[in-house]
């Protein structure tokens, strides 16, 4: 093992044949084709949920294809874990490095491998092949520096040295930058680079297109699943790469926007927020409109919606409802008018083990059980009543786990109509949800804001986002960074400021 | 367990008229049939009733008045700690200290009753012992929750300090060396009444049990009990105060220690000091409600299990006696039983999903 530090490096040829992935009957992959050249840098674009996560996992070995074939070398490849991925030369590094913190970064690079003599560390060996290794990557990392002391971008070399020590040659980067600062990201882009100067492939997983475009050789867009295109870099440009992430609506789904008064009072206003990943947020929300609050994961949309229904402490700011100040403390935010539907209903909504009908009076037990005492009678006709108006079939009094998660969704929604509300957040109201039970959702979002309710949305499918709503708000880093209305609301528009580089890159 | 519309079918929306509707093709009604029988009630009721029918067919001392009497009045004070650490472990609680509660609740009332006397003192060791049981178990409940301590570890380190503690009282109750008695009319009467021929211990776990199963059942907090278990941070969203919840349900747990710990020490009429009495109580407390099919993991379960997990347990033991087999084999057969229970309890848990 230890030989294969000073190794040449093989070159590394990896070719996806039609596949395809399925999660719980979902396809998320399909008839995916695709290339790693040798020597080259890859980047794999596309919309959250587009499955290059995905992919690059059946790359890498974490999972395996449901169709179609991986081929290394030419040879059909089926690895069950990532181990034997990285047997044959694929590693990725994570967004979570995986070092241990308060060892060298020579004893970190071969953890696990170390050069032994009689079962000691053979520590004169261990430096000559990290030498050598550091060598082909022209990293220059001081062998000895303990790693818990050095910069993200430091600990990623040594994370990429680690990989190469074992021999990979294809290496897979997810969102590498995202957690950099511009000086290490500009770091760790000469590090691609380097790799591949010294024939590695790096196939790379990125959201900031203008990195994509400076880095790589060729791209590849896949959208819901499918591989749009595979192209070389220098013929793409921002706007082209956006194009293709997007593709064309499926508006038909969407309900007519209800109109909204423009005397209509503000329901919610929110001033000056911060709260955890809420950097600063001022909004409102007038009677009757729906707002769509858009961004990539991560960006601190759902820390905002947390943050005004008071699940989470604020830090400082203002939440006031119809104008009067509402403290972060969910009993008090539910009295007042809010209610949120959050983005996990297995997590945040349901409680699994429990009846329907439980679950769809949980949060306004008093208007059944006047006194504690629960009326069997009211809260029958009560679930019945809602669970008709979401279109949810069949005995309330199953286990609630036993339904689809469109349904499921759809229980959350009439534990909302349960009492009338002022203030209605839907944190990605459709995830996971069949076509059908979607656009039953999109009709109650609609209907409540026809009935007067402020609705905010917030979803990473901009289709959604631009289908219900009146007004868009972009969030990025936890800040409000553009507010979109009227023909401003595109795709484009969204996408541009939600993706747009904290900083530029190259400059 | 009807299911009157398939799944499937709920996009289009039918309306809820069309109840029990004909049933598919057999295969489908059997798969049905299967996946809708209750494999947790299944799981004790069954075995429950095999070992009540396999005892009095083979010892006719088991079925008379006398000894199931007799069995009751022993399992009452156990019965009634058992039921309100039901609704702590639903509440995705646990509580390790209602053993040590229980022999530090003794301890109390019986130093009262010997110190002061009379009425007074008897009335007064009742309540004091009670209300000392309501206070360990908002103590509980409150490390566990504010205080972010796993209630595991909360309860056990509580209940080595509270047998601390009861050595400590214990010291004031006793003239000199020996046990604390307590053979006074003034209190017995609360071990020795039977109204109606069955023992007043019977009829206050009859009560209490009763209470206990229906809160769970039907009222809004037992919702929340369960709600609080089942997912906690759904339940908090939903609007609940979970951590009010679950000390309320430790505040239960500790004062129905109390009250049992009151209740044996009148029919007793002594105070064993014995930590291992303690343990042991704790021990079976929480060996009948898993055995009972209430989840050690939160979120589901029963009083009426508990109650016949605990039966179940003390049928056994009983049935080794009256069936003279060594002692030696109950430990060894209830461990084996446990182990059953919770087995199946994840098996039921998997096959649900």
């Amino acid at each position: 093992m230890p030989d294969l530090a000073t190794a040449g490096t093989p070159q590394l040829l990896v070719e996806l044949r039609g596949v395809g992935k399925s999660f719980g009957g979902t396809p998320v992959l399909r008839d995916i084709d695709l290339t790693l050249a040798p020597g080259s840098v890859h980047a794999l674009v596309g919309e959250n949920g587009a499955g290059k996560s995905t992919l690059s996992k059946i790359i890498s070995g974490v999972y395996t294809a449901d169709t179609g074939q991986l081929l290394v070398d030419g040879n059909p490849a089926h690895f069950s874990s990532p181990r034997e991925a990285l047997d044959r030369g694929i590693a990725t590094i994570a967004q979570e490095l995986a070092l241990v913190p308060e060892l060298t970064v020579a004893e970190n690079v071969f953890l696990g491998h170390e050069p032994r003599t009689a079962g000691w560390i053979d520590r004169k060996k261990l430096r000559a092949e990290f030498v050598a290794v550091a060598e082909r990557t022209g990293f220059d990392l001081d062998p000895d520096a303990v790693v818990g002391g050095m910069r993200t971008a430091d600990q990623q070399k040594v994370e990429i040295l680690r990989a190469l020590a074992r021999g990979a040659s294809l290496i897979i980067m997810d969102e590498p930058t995202a957690a950099l600062s511009n000086h290490d990201a500009e770091l760790l882009h000469g590090v691609v680079r380097q790799l591949a100067n010294s024939g590695h492939t790096v196939l790379l997983i990125s959201h900031f297109l203008a990195e994509v475009l400076e880095l790589a050789d060729t791209v590849t867009i896949l959208r819901d699943g499918r591989h749009i295109r595979t192209s070389k870099a220098a013929d793409e440009t921002e706007s082209s790469l956006i194009e293709g992430m997007l593709g064309r609506s499926l508006g038909s789904v969407f309900p007519d926007k209800p109109t909204v008064d423009p005397d209509a009072p503000e329901v919610l206003r929110v001033t000056d927020l911060v709260a955890p990943g809420v950097n600063g947020v001022s909004l409102s929300v007038r009677a009757g409109e729906i707002v769509g609050l858009a961004g990539l994961v991560g960006a601190g949309r759902s820390e905002i919606a947390h943050a005004i229904y008071g699940s989470v402490p604020r830090a400082s700011g203002v939440v006031e409802i119809d104008g009067i100040a509402c403290p972060a403390d969910i009993p008090r935010t539910l009295k007042k008018g809010i209610f949120l539907i959050g983005e996990s209903r297995k997590e945040q909504g349901l409680v699994l083990g429990r009846p329907i009908r439980d679950n769809v009076t949980l949060s306004n037990m008093a208007q059944v059980a006047p006194g504690g005492w629960v009326r069997t009678g009211d809260e029958r006709r009560a679930s019945r009543g809602l669970l008709e108006r979401v279109t949810v079939a069949g005995d309330d009094r199953r286990a609630v786990s036993a339904l689809s998660g469109g349904n499921q969704q759809k229980v959350l929604f009439g534990r909302a109509l349960q009492k009338a509300r002022r203030l209605l957040i839907a944190d990605e109201p459709t995830r996971g949800v069949d076509v059908g039970s979607r656009r039953a959702i999109y009709e109650l979002i609609a209907q409540q804001a026809e009935q007067g309710i402020g609705v905010l949305v917030i979803s990473s499918d901009v289709e959604e986002v631009l289908g219900l709503a009146h007004r868009v708000l972009v969030v990025r880093g936890g800040r409000v960074v553009a507010e979109l209305t009227g023909d401003a609301m595109t795709e484009e528009n969204i996408i541009t400021a939600a993706f747009a580089d904290p900083t530029p890159v190259g400059s | 367990m009807s299911i009157d519309t398939p799944e499937k079918t709920a996009a289009a929306a039918p309306p809820p008229a069309s109840r029990g509707g004909s049933f598919g093709d057999n295969a489908d009604a059997v798969q049905r049939f299967l996946k809708n029988i209750p494999w947790r009630s299944v799981a004790i009721v069954v075995p429950f009733l095999l070992v009540f029918i396999a005892l009095s067919i083979g010892s006719p001392a088991f079925l008379s008045a006398q000894n199931i009497g007799n069995v009751l009045d022993r399992q009452a004070g156990i019965l009634i700690i058992a039921a309100a650490a039901t609704l702590v472990l639903i509440a995705g609680g646990i509580d390790l200290s209602v053993g040590a509660t229980y022999m530090f609740t003794a301890v109390v009332c019986g130093t009262i009753i010997v110190r002061v006397g009379g009425e007074t003192g008897a009335a007064l060791g009742i309540a004091v012992g009670i209300l000392a049981g309501l206070a360990i178990g908002l103590i509980n409940g409150i490390i566990s929750t504010y205080l972010r301590i796993n209630p595991l570890i909360a309860t056990l380190a509580m209940s080595f300090i509270i047998l601390g503690a009861t050595k400590l009282v214990s010291q004031f109750g006793k003239e000199g060396v020996g046990q604390i008695r307590v053979d006074v009319p003034e209190f017995r009467w609360l071990a020795l009444l039977r109204p109606l021929g069955v023992s007043l211990p019977t009829w206050i776990a009859a009560v209490v049990l009763i209470v206990l199963g229906v809160v769970l059942w039907r009222t809004t907090f037992g919702r929340y009990v369960y709600a609080a278990g089942g997912n906690a941070e759904a339940a908090r969203l939903a609007g609940i105060r979970i951590n009010v919840v679950r000390i309320a349900t430790f505040a239960l747990a500790g004062t129905a220690a109390g009250l049992a710990g009151v209740i044996d020490l009148a029919r007793t009429p002594s105070v064993p000091e014995n930590d291992a009495i303690a343990t042991t109580l704790t021990f079976t407390v929480l060996a009948g409600i898993v055995v009972g099919g209430t989840s050690i993991l939160g979120g589901a379960g029963a009083v009426w299990r508990t109650v016949l997990g605990i039966l179940f347990i003390a049928m056994l033991y009983n049935g080794f006696t009256l069936l003279r087999i060594d002692p030696l084999f109950q430990g060894i057969a209830l461990g084996v039983i446990i182990l059953v229970a919770v087995g199946f309890d994840a098996w039921s848990r998997t096959r649900s999903r």
